[in-house]
């Protein structure tokens, strides 16, 4: 008889978990999945290839519905398969429509929601995130036939959404509280080359500033009114100040939560029969919001649920780069410093290129690429195996072709 | 249009080599040079040095008008200027209160009318050469042995040979054609050995079969001991000592009190004794051996003695006057030859006749109408130099040369001259350390425009001929020094209205009462005493004498075995074996060498224009041994300071077992315009030989310690550049580019704001674009300014010397355009990758880099330097860099 296996939460989070787990374990568990989008499993990261036309949603598919019955999953999902409700005494999942599933191990993969500020005129039409397959719709749909876009936001997700609208023929702003760009990715410069660069291509920004009120008629958005004063007309706003998880489920079930879902570096919640993963948790303090961590987690909690030994996360430096056209930028690890690390630069202006590195010690621990990224995943090896580079430090900066060249 | 070829000859070395140079555009003074296949000195070859002369003939540095204390001025104040000077001075203080310093590099008849100026009219004998640090030793050694100046042999000799012993002699560098001739000889004839001589394991050494590394200086207990050995040996020619020479017993005597085993020959020489021994033996079975010696020999306080004890074992063996034999002078610059023969030498009077000699004094005033001829020797250089510090010499005229750097004792030539009331420098170079001191400067022809004879080595005479005309207002130095004369009131006898003019009373002065009447004497033009301007002209390449009887001249000389002392008959020296004048001790450990490099010529004023010679050697240097770097720290590349009693330098370290233990080795050529601290010459002792006056540039006490540079810098600009305030400082010139290697031992500078102010105010900045490197924290800073995607400029900063060799960032000066990949790696100094890098330039001739040769070597598995010059073409070419391409070959065991 085999176990029961249920996931809620039909992402990227959870279904990595479920195939690091039928790797592991094809025949151990009968799964059931619920998912709150009417969709496979597809790849959220690439949504952003999807808004400015460069992919199809099909494209986009990790595992479409022929997968699940191939792998004689139980898929439920739609909206009215939201979960609601889990009994963990009985341990069973209750969802919305009253679709029930029981369980022995319970996988939490709820994921995040974007953080909508509560400005006034929020609930107007043409107000949206950038989280899903509808979001995007939404926003392809307001691009053929509207022409101002404000995004609200200035950090990676903001800036693909503004730059795939641009490439939809939209007229689009920016508008962030922070004084630079991507302030959680970049540094003041880096920042600068990147708003050059954009606003090059036709963006507009206001920094420093943020919406203070959503101005529209007939429940449509025509403009907002920014904090200073100005107005800039709007048919589409897209809020993309962050994300926050989506702990709804288990604050009301009573696992332990304080940002997020708390889990052990078994990725365990505080029931023991019940492991979360991805955007949804808290690990060590840490929140997640990129892929490659909530991968490593995903296949830590895989070990875990197949019976082998157990693996145990560490969060582990991990890298971003932007997925704009023409745009070659990566980020890790701590970019900024205090005052007992050193900064290497590169500055090449007319060439758009600037390139960071910072060390402690003889140990980098954070680098920013921006112009030229060829050489990042060296870098992030550097950063993550915490290699020594005094020796090579006068050639650090230039990458891992003379370093080769000179071994 | 047909382009003309003009055959012309080498202004660099002795070997006199013939050029054809084809003038492809008059105006931009573009010229291309090939060596003249007819010529019998290169038979159509040529060194790096000749190959490049074309690149050396811009207008770039050249001095183009007269100037008066830093105004210029016509050229008829210029001259009345100088003429009313030295006219007042002599009328104060009389003719010894003035003097020319004069230079190898002057022509025949520049020489002849500045001789006879000075000593005929002026009526002092205060005309000095450079080279009297050249080859006044051998001179002497010559003269006291022959009774004449007389170089015996010819480069036919050396192909005849069966052994030749080069003494003091880097050939292979300084003599690279004649070297090559052996290199050629020794193929073709397996039974020629070769010994090398030389403290230095040279690039010589590459064919020796023999390299004996004696201790500096001891180069006549050597050939003591040769002598000694011939004697032993049975290999006196007792016929040819007995009906041909004097001396020999004295001469014997006096070596066997030094030399008389081969066990205190090698323990005074500090050599193997096996290897003594078997030069000695080689020399007395080897009835064709020439011993060439060069400035090895001459450079030192017992130069002239040194000359005699080689000569004496040729006299004793009988070994002269035949083909494939005989002492064999090797003179440093292209008419050395031709300044002994005018009588440009403080010591002699003209046309090989003596000061001291009345009847000489008499003649020569018959001949030139003067009865103010100077009857008694002048100064020689260092005494020169020393009477103008001590103010006894109140106006020097500085012809062609660049005593500052050149000069023993430099730093005090520099003071002197800074004293001294009245200072003419005669150049085609405007920026050189000696004119900048100058009150007058006179532009002179150079040598693309020159127009007259050399004479080389072998004693023969070649014609330099213009290419172009006298840029700007630059005159010939017959001219100049002509119209002097005129000013000065000498107008009949300075009527010269042509080079052709000059020549031909020389030529009839060195025939005037030259017969057994009046003593023959050996120099002897008669066949030119008439010539006239077709016939100069056309004049072929010839060996004096050239007489009636020998109208094809003489390549060998003595074969009647008459020598031209007073009883016909050669003489033997008594040579006592003397090391030099200051020995090493405690404090100054070190014996320092100097001289030549390869690609270069003397100050560089012009062979530092052509950017393919600075590739091989671009900084100063001092090579040292690999015990004694690693004892004293001093790591290869890092900066050394180098000090002597009388002065001090700064050099980059080049570790070489080449070197002996306890001795160094620096160039000669670094100038103050070219480098802060790279003049040699401010270190080397003033000690001179008490014959020929000729310093001890190869021998000065010294230590060497390592220099704490704090940082160390590399700039590379398309213009260049003026550095102010930089310790270390050394600049070259590339192709399209100027490179200045820079280096400091205080705080470093705020690099940013420095260099972005340095190249500002060389208009550097504007519309193009900064790239910027910075580690500030551990001393690393690049930038680099970009303009028209092309580099104008970039600063390589590091906290050590091991900043990125150059050579890739240099070949981006000339591409019209930076590619993506380039500008992205231009900061690292590093190619991109899957571009090469060809790494430091050894061959010149064909611009290939040591990496592309340790490339080639690795990847096809290349076994000869044949093989080598097969496939790069490296070595093929003049053949200097033979020496080193057999280093980048697998080492055999």
């Amino acid at each position: 008889m085999k176990l029961k296996l249920v996931v809620i939460g039909n992402g990227m989070a959870g279904m990595r978990t479920v195939d690091e787990l039928l790797q592991l374990a094809p025949e151990r568990y009968q799964i059931t999945v619920f998912g709150a989008e009417p969709h496979g499993n597809y790849n959220r990261i690439m949504l952003t290839p999807v808004l400015f036309g460069a992919k199809s949603i099909a494209e986009i598919m990790i595992h479409d519905f022929d997968w699940y019955r191939k792998h004689r999953i139980t898929l439920h999902c739609g909206p009215d398969k939201t979960v609601v409700d889990v009994d963990r005494a009985r341990r069973r999942v209750i969802a919305r429509d009253g679709t029930e599933a029981e369980y022995d191990y319970l996988l939490l993969a709820t994921g995040s929601l974007p953080l909508m500020l509560d400005i006034p005129g929020r609930e107007l039409r043409g107000v949206l995130g950038f989280r899903d397959i509808a979001d995007v719709q939404t926003m392809i749909a307001a691009a053929a036939s509207k022409t101002h876009a404000v995004i609200l936001g200035g950090g990676l997700l903001g800036l693909e959404a503004a730059n795939g609208l641009l490439q939809r023929g939209m007229q689009v702003s920016v508008v962030n509280r922070a004084g630079h760009l991507l302030n959680k990715q970049l540094d003041r410069q880096a920042a600068g080359f990147l708003q050059q660069q954009l606003a090059g291509k036709g963006i507009e920004f206001h920094l420093g500033c943020t919406i203070g009120r959503i101005l529209g008629e007939d429940g449509q958005i025509h403009a907002v009114q920014l904090s200073n004063g100005e107005i800039l007309p709007a048919d589409l706003l897209v809020m993309s100040t962050g994300i926050k998880p989506n702990i709804a489920l288990a604050e009301r079930i009573g696992l332990q939560c304080e940002r997020g879902v708390i889990v052990d570096d078994l990725m365990q919640t505080s029931d023991p029969r019940i492991f979360s993963v991805g955007e949804c948790v808290q690990h060590r303090g840490e929140l997640f919001g990129l892929v490659a961590p909530v991968y490593e987690q995903a296949k830590v909690c895989a070990r875990q649920l197949s019976g082998h030994a157990g693996s145990i996360y560490q969060t582990l430096s991990s890298a971003t780069m932007l997925k704009v056209t023409g745009i070659d930028l990566f980020s890790v690890g701590d970019f900024e410093g205090d005052a007992d690390c050193q900064i290497l630069q590169l500055i090449d202006h007319g060439l758009g290129v600037y390139k960071k590195i910072v060390l402690r010690g003889d140990i980098v621990i954070g680098v920013i690429l921006y112009g030229d990224t060829s050489d990042s995943a060296w870098y992030l090896n550097l950063v993550k195996d915490k290699t020594p580079i005094a020796a090579i430090r006068d050639r650090l900066m230039f990458g891992q072709t003379p370093l080769a060249a000179a071994a | 249009m047909t382009l003309a070829t003009v055959k012309t000859t080498c202004p660099y070395c002795g070997v006199g080599c013939g050029i054809e140079a084809t003038v492809e555009d008059p105006v931009a003074h573009r010229v291309t040079i090939k060596g003249d296949p007819e010529h019998p000195s290169n038979f159509g070859k040529l060194c790096s040095k000749g190959a490049t002369l074309g690149d050396t003939v811009s207008l770039e540095n050249r001095l183009l008008y007269p100037a008066v204390n830093g105004q210029r001025c016509d050229w008829d104040s210029a001259l009345d200027h100088v003429a009313s000077r030295f006219r007042q001075i002599i009328a104060e203080h009389g003719p010894d209160a003035v003097a020319f310093y004069v230079s190898g590099q002057l022509l025949t008849e520049d020489y002849y009318v500045a001789n006879k100026l000075m000593k005929g009219f002026i009526g002092s004998a205060n005309i000095d050469t450079n080279s009297r640090l050249c080859m006044s030793s051998a001179v002497v050694g010559y003269k006291r042995a022959f009774g004449a100046d007389t170089v015996p042999c010819s480069y036919s000799d050396l192909e005849l040979a069966d052994l030749i012993v080069l003494v003091g002699s880097n050939a292979a560098w300084c003599h690279p054609i004649a070297f090559q001739r052996i290199r050629k000889a020794k193929d073709n004839n397996p039974q020629l050995k070769v010994v090398v001589v030389d403290p230095r394991r040279t690039a010589s050494c590459d064919i020796a079969d023999l390299h004996l590394p004696l201790k500096p200086g001891m180069d006549a207990l050597l050939f003591n001991g040769l002598l000694c050995h011939l004697q032993r040996d049975g290999r006196i020619d007792h016929d040819y000592v007995a009906n041909f020479t004097n001396g020999f017993a004295e001469a014997l005597r006096q070596a066997e009190a030094s030399a008389g085993s081969v066990a205190a020959v090698a323990a005074g020489c500090e050599l193997d004794p096996a290897d003594v021994a078997q030069f000695f033996a080689w020399f007395a079975d080897t009835e064709r051996s020439v011993t060439v010696y060069s400035q090895g020999i001459n450079q030192s306080s017992s130069g002239s003695d040194k000359c005699n004890a080689i000569i004496n074992c040729h006299l004793a063996s009988g070994r002269l006057g035949k083909p494939g034999m005989g002492p064999f002078s090797f003179t440093g610059q292209p008419n050395a030859m031709g300044g002994r023969e005018v009588g440009g030498l403080a010591n002699m009077l003209a046309a090989h006749m003596d000061l001291d000699n009345p009847v000489h004094v008499d003649r020569v005033g018959r001949f030139w109408h003067s009865e103010r001829v100077a009857n008694r020797p002048g100064l020689k250089a260092v005494d020169m130099f020393e009477a103008i510090a001590a103010g006894r010499i109140k106006a020097v005229w500085v012809m062609a040369t660049n005593p500052v750097v050149s000069m023993p004792d430099a730093d005090r030539v520099k003071q002197a001259l800074q004293r001294c009331e009245f200072v003419v420098v005669s150049d085609c170079i405007a920026d050189t350390d000696t004119a900048q001191l100058a009150h007058v400067l006179l532009p002179a022809t150079g040598w693309s425009e020159k127009d007259g004879t050399v004479t080389n080595l072998e004693r023969r005479i070649s014609r330099q001929r213009p290419l172009f005309p006298a840029s700007g207002e630059a005159r010939h130095d017959w001219w100049i020094i002509s119209r002097v004369a005129q000013h000065m009131g000498f107008t009949e006898a300075f009527a010269y209205q042509s080079s052709s003019e000059i020549f031909r009373e020389h030529a009839a002065l060195s025939a005037f009462e030259n017969d057994a009447e009046h003593q023959l004497r050996d120099f002897d033009l008669s066949a030119f005493a008439a010539i006239d301007q077709t016939e100069f002209d056309a004049l072929q390449p010839v060996q004096w004498p050239v007489t009636r009887d020998r109208p094809q001249g003489s390549p060998q000389l003595f074969a009647d075995k008459l020598f031209y002392t007073a009883d016909r008959k050669a003489r033997f020296i008594p040579v006592a074996p003397q090391g030099p004048r200051h020995s090493v001790d405690a404090n100054y450990p070190f014996t320092l060498n100097t001289g030549r490099l390869r690609d270069q010529w003397h100050t560089m004023t012009r062979t530092g224009l052509a950017a393919k010679l600075n590739a091989h050697r671009p900084e100063p240097f001092v090579e040292i041994h690999p015990a004694d770097a690693e004892r004293l720290h001093l790591k290869n590349r890092s900066l050394a300071h180098i000090e002597s009693r009388w002065g001090q330098m700064l050099a980059r370290v080049e570790i070489g077992a080449g070197q002996r233990q306890g001795s160094l080795f620096v160039p000669m050529h670094w100038t103050g315009q070219l480098s802060s601290h790279g003049r040699m010459g401010a270190l080397v002792n003033p000690v001179v030989d008490p014959y020929s006056g000729q310093p001890e540039s190869k021998q000065t006490p010294v230590r060497i310690t390592a220099w704490p540079a704090t940082w160390y810098a590399t700039i590379l600009a398309r213009q260049p550049l003026t550095i102010r305030d930089c310790e270390y400082q050394v600049k070259v010139r590339g192709d399209q580019f100027y490179r200045y290697e820079l280096a400091g031992s205080g705080a470093g500078k705020d690099w940013r704001q420095w260099s972005r102010d340095l190249f500002a105010e060389h208009g550097m900045a504007g519309a193009g674009d900064w790239l910027e490197y910075s580690d500030l924290q551990a001393g690393y800073y690049r930038c680099a300014y970009v303009n028209d995607n092309r580099l104008q400029v970039c600063l390589l900063v590091g906290p050590d010397f091991e900043l990125p060799e150059p050579g890739w960032l240099c070949s981006l000066f000339p591409k019209p355009e930076l590619s993506r990949s380039e500008r992205l790696a231009l900061l690292s100094g590093q190619p991109p990758k899957g571009e090469a890098d060809i790494g430091r330039i050894v061959c010149s001739c064909f611009n290939v880099g040591e990496k592309t040769i340790q490339q080639a070597v690795q990847a096809q598995k290349l076994q000869s330097v044949a093989a080598i010059s097969a496939c790069l073409g490296a070595g093929s070419g003049c053949g200097s860099c033979v020496a080193e391409l057999k280093e980048f070959l697998p080492q055999p065991g």
